[in-house]
């Protein structure tokens, strides 16, 4: 086996010699959006009778390259050939019309209807201009054994677990012909056994000469079924690689390894030694949430910065919910300033000087349609209550302040939060939290899908204002930027918590093996 | 969203697939039989709709003499036959998660134009054409508004609501009574039936629209889209469905349905007046969801509105004959009856796994 390839620089092409001409082609993709390349050319070939794997982190575009392959969404540049024709589609509908079939993680299917009527819809036969159901049956029938799938088809489909749904969704892509079949995330919610029969019925179709793009984040099952992958980061590909080539964890690395872009050295002042006998700001001892992250121990304590490192899924984000209160614990408890504290909802929590940055900016946190103003002083005239609005004057120059002090762009309190780039929202949303004067501070994913200029002024941030007192949590895919400015680094890996490192002791290859570790032995 | 389940690699033994159903016993059977077909869940619906309109009808016949004449039963169609029809419209709305509370005025607006054509010398045949194509223009352009501009069915239809019963007062404000021949010969004339009973003209055709609505919505692309529109909007557009051209074709059907409610309304009643036909709409929400129709869409069956209407009418009957009971008990009891069917839905809906 050769070293493992550099992640910075894009894999030649033509390293991987193709097996034949390419089903599909995209060339070159681009796709802006406001303020952020959310693509930027990217390529991607799909062959027929290929599972290729698209790997990536949260924000690395995977999502946008298959709605642009799709139809979802226009691209602002770039090609996608498909068979050799150039093809631009405005719906979906016009990519299925054309052999591109996708099965969405949350199933898009009709659960009130039959298996029979969800595989034949829209292309039921007829008989003297009524649907023949008998005929229905009798193909839905055949593309099912076809698959060796064992399902009733006069069953409804929504009587069946989410697994066999995806699997009906197979057979309608089977009863259409597709010659292309997108799977985004199908695995995310099935169990060992349903993961194999969603294996098999994959590999059955591969052989049919099928081209199959495979979205998952369980590297275990990428290198169980693909047999080639294309590898994505912030927007950008990183390189197209076979499977049985690519180490474990060099794809770790691929994915969440060396921004390509160089961020400057933060001036950051040795980790602060925590002094013996000291009352960690946050403790919790087994905190848990059943299926969602193991019961673990955290402490955080005061201006220190603690870094969740861990792939998508890993329980990072599941873990700094319970810290907040948004989701409830079932196990574990939590002291804050060394006192017992249960975090039932996040009002507790906001009660005791705990803020929170959700990873979901667009779901909870912006409110597009207020002014920048508006958004900044939410929360603290939330904490204040109704009663007492915030005085006109002291308001304007608390926002002023913040908005000077983050460089949120345009500088303009009275712009609308929806006109503002993801990289300035986010900033707005920390000078949300960062006015109530929060003891800790949990940050999910604060630097996702904002350019690079943002991220560095958002990490100078960070380590600002730890140096001023503050507890601060951060939660980030990329692991150079959790390395960069925590003080410990928690390792999660499948849901639980698998080590806990002090910064001096983390190197970027330590971790990286811990999170690919589990996924090497089988 | 859960969160996905991930055993410890030793335990990942290749299981089969889960069962569909996995109750034993006698109830796993019942479960798999309410199942096995598309309409199954709404089968049982309706089946509790039927089982409440016998007893219902049975109790009548025990507590008062003459209630259990066949008669009194084949009275409910006739005495209701708008209602069926404009329940009918509705169901293909609800179906797809749409409403419209324009219906009750459209009839309004159905007796009111027809009263007036027909005063103004209008042949019948051409007032009839006029009055349905009117309702079905009605329908077309609140389902475009719906569709096309993407507003809620709820403000557009209160908007046609309120246009529809506005124009009536524009063509009259008093009540106009109907002379027209062919109007009068089928208010009196009736279909005899053996035993010495008979249905209304207006009957056999609400029963006629019955069936050709059921065949619509369980035999046509069309009728599967409808449905499908209502399990997910969303997943039928992805799978290249007609969602616009369906979504409006359904207002068109229950604004032609509620004109031609308005038509047999006018030959029930001979006259055409602005205030017939209020809250009509909501009558006819009532009968669709008692008859198993889920607010939601996607699932229900015309059939049940026909019995949902026949339950609203055997309470209005019931009420009727006691005699000594307000009318407004029936609006008490059918407000009951409706939470208690949502209810039902409710719980129903999640024991097929299909609740939202």
């Amino acid at each position: 086996m050769s070293p493992a390839p550099s992640t910075a620089v894009p894999a030649d092409p033509a390293a991987v010699p193709p097996p034949s001409d390419p089903v599909v082609a995209m060339t070159g993709i681009t796709i802006q959006f406001p303020g952020v390349k959310a693509l930027d050319d990217v390529s991607l070939r799909l062959f027929p009778g290929e599972v290729h794997a698209l790997m990536g982190e949260n924000g690395a575009g995977k999502s946008t390259l298959i709605k642009a392959l799709t139809g979802v969404y226009p691209y602002d540049a770039g090609t996608v050939t498909l068979g050799g024709a150039e093809q631009r589609f405005t719906t979906p509908a016009d990519a299925q019309a054309a052999g591109i079939s996708t099965v969405y993680q949350e199933v898009n299917l009709c659960p009130n209807l039959t298996v029979t009527e969800n595989i034949v819809l829209g292309r039921e036969p007829r008989r003297a201009g009524q649907i023949d159901k008998r005929a229905s049956r009798r193909r839905a029938r055949r593309v099912l054994s076809e698959l060796h799938l064992d399902i009733d088809p006069r069953s409804v489909l929504g009587s069946h677990p989410i697994a066999v749904q995806q699997l009906v969704a197979i057979a309608r892509a089977v009863d259409i012909d597709a010659r292309v079949l997108v799977l985004d995330e199908p695995t995310s919610s099935l169990d060992a056994g349903e993961v194999a029969e969603l294996f098999r019925v994959v590999r059955s179709l591969r052989d049919r000469g099928v081209a199959i793009l495979f979205v998952s984040h369980f590297l275990e099952q990428v290198y169980e079924i693909s047999d080639r992958m294309t590898v994505l980061r912030n927007g950008r590909l990183v390189g197209e690689y076979r499977t049985a080539e690519l180490p474990r964890t060099s794809l770790v690395r691929a994915m969440i390894g060396r921004e390509l872009a160089t961020l400057e050295d933060l001036e950051r002042a040795a980790p602060r030694p925590v002094e013996a006998g000291a009352v960690p700001r946050l403790a919790a001892s087994g905190l848990g949430r059943k299926g969602a992250i193991e019961p673990a121990d955290v402490e955080v304590h005061a201006g220190r910065v603690v870094g969740l490192a861990g792939l998508l899924g890993s329980g990072r984000t599941e873990l700094t919910r319970l810290m907040f209160g948004a989701d409830r614990a079932t196990s574990g408890h939590v002291e804050v300033d060394g006192k017992p504290v249960r975090l039932r909802t996040p009002r507790t929590a906001i009660a005791r000087g705990i803020a929170f940055l959700s990873e979901d900016r667009k779901g909870e946190g912006v409110v597009g349609d207020l002014t920048v103003r508006d958004n900044v002083l939410l929360a603290l005239q939330a904490r204040r209550g109704w009663l007492r609005p915030i005085p006109r004057r002291a308001g304007d120059e608390m926002v002023a302040r913040y908005i000077k002090a983050l460089d949120v762009r345009p500088a303009d309190p009275g712009a609308l939060l929806r006109n503002l780039s993801g990289g300035n929202q986010q900033k707005v949303l920390l000078a949300r939290w960062l006015l109530t004067e929060p003891r800790l501070l949990l940050l999910d994913e604060p630097t996702r899908g904002i350019d690079i200029g943002a991220k560095a002024q958002i990490q100078e941030l960070v380590a600002q204002l730890a140096g001023e007192g503050m507890s601060v949590v951060f939660v980030s895919a990329e692991l150079e930027e959790v390395l960069r400015i925590c003080d410990s680094v928690v390792v999660l890996r499948d849901h639980s918590k698998v080590a806990d490192l002090d910064a001096s002791d983390a190197t970027l290859d330590g971790v990286v093996d811990l999170i690919a570790r589990g996924n090497t032995r089988d | 969203m859960t969160v996905s389940d991930t055993r410890p690699p030793e335990e990942q033994v290749p299981a089969p697939p889960r069962p569909a159903t996995s109750r034993p016993g006698w109830q796993g059977a019942v479960h798999r039989w309410l199942r096995s077909t598309s309409t199954g869940s709404s089968t049982f619906s309706v089946l509790v709709t039927a089982v409440l309109l016998v007893v219902l009808f049975g109790a009548g016949s025990i507590r008062y003499e003459n209630f259990g004449y066949p008669q009194v039963a084949l009275n409910l169609l006739v005495d209701n036959a708008y209602l069926i029809v404009l329940a009918v419209g509705m169901t293909f709305v609800i179906l797809t998660g749409g409403i419209d509370l324009s219906s009750g005025a459209v009839v309004a607006l159905g007796t009111v134009m027809a009263a007036s054509l027909l005063q103004a010398g209008w042949p019948a045949p051409l007032v009839i054409a006029v009055v349905l194509a009117t309702g079905a223009l009605l329908g077309w352009l609140m389902g475009l508004a719906i569709h096309g501009l993407q507003l809620q069915p709820f403000i557009v239809t209160l908007a046609g609501m309120f246009l529809a019963r506005g124009i009536c007062f524009a063509i009259s404000g008093p009540s106009i009574p109907i002379q027209d021949d062919l109007f009068t010969t089928v208010a009196i004339n009736v279909v005899e039936l053996p035993g010495g009973t008979f249905l209304s003209y207006g009957a056999v055709l609400a029963l006629v629209v019955v069936a050709i609505a059921a065949f619509v919505l369980h035999r046509t692309r069309f009728g599967r889209t409808v449905y499908a529109i209502g399990g997910s909007e969303s997943s039928a557009a992805l799978m290249g469905l007609a969602v616009g051209r369906t979504k409006v074709g359904v207002y068109v059907i229950s604004g032609f349905c509620s004109a031609l409610g308005g038509l047999l309304f006018s030959v029930y009643i001979l006259s055409g007046w602005s205030l017939h036909g209020i809250g009509l709409e909501l009558d006819a929400i009532a009968a669709v969801v008692i008859g198993g129709t889920v607010l939601v869409g996607g699932r229900g069956l015309v059939v049940g509105s026909l019995l949902g209407v026949l339950v609203l009418g055997t309470i209005k009957a019931l009420i009727d004959f006691d005699g000594g009971l307000n009318s407004w008990w029936t609006k008490i009891t059918v407000g009951v009856l409706l939470l208690v069917f949502v209810v039902l839905q409710r719980v129903t809906g999640r024991n097929s796994g299909t609740a939202s």
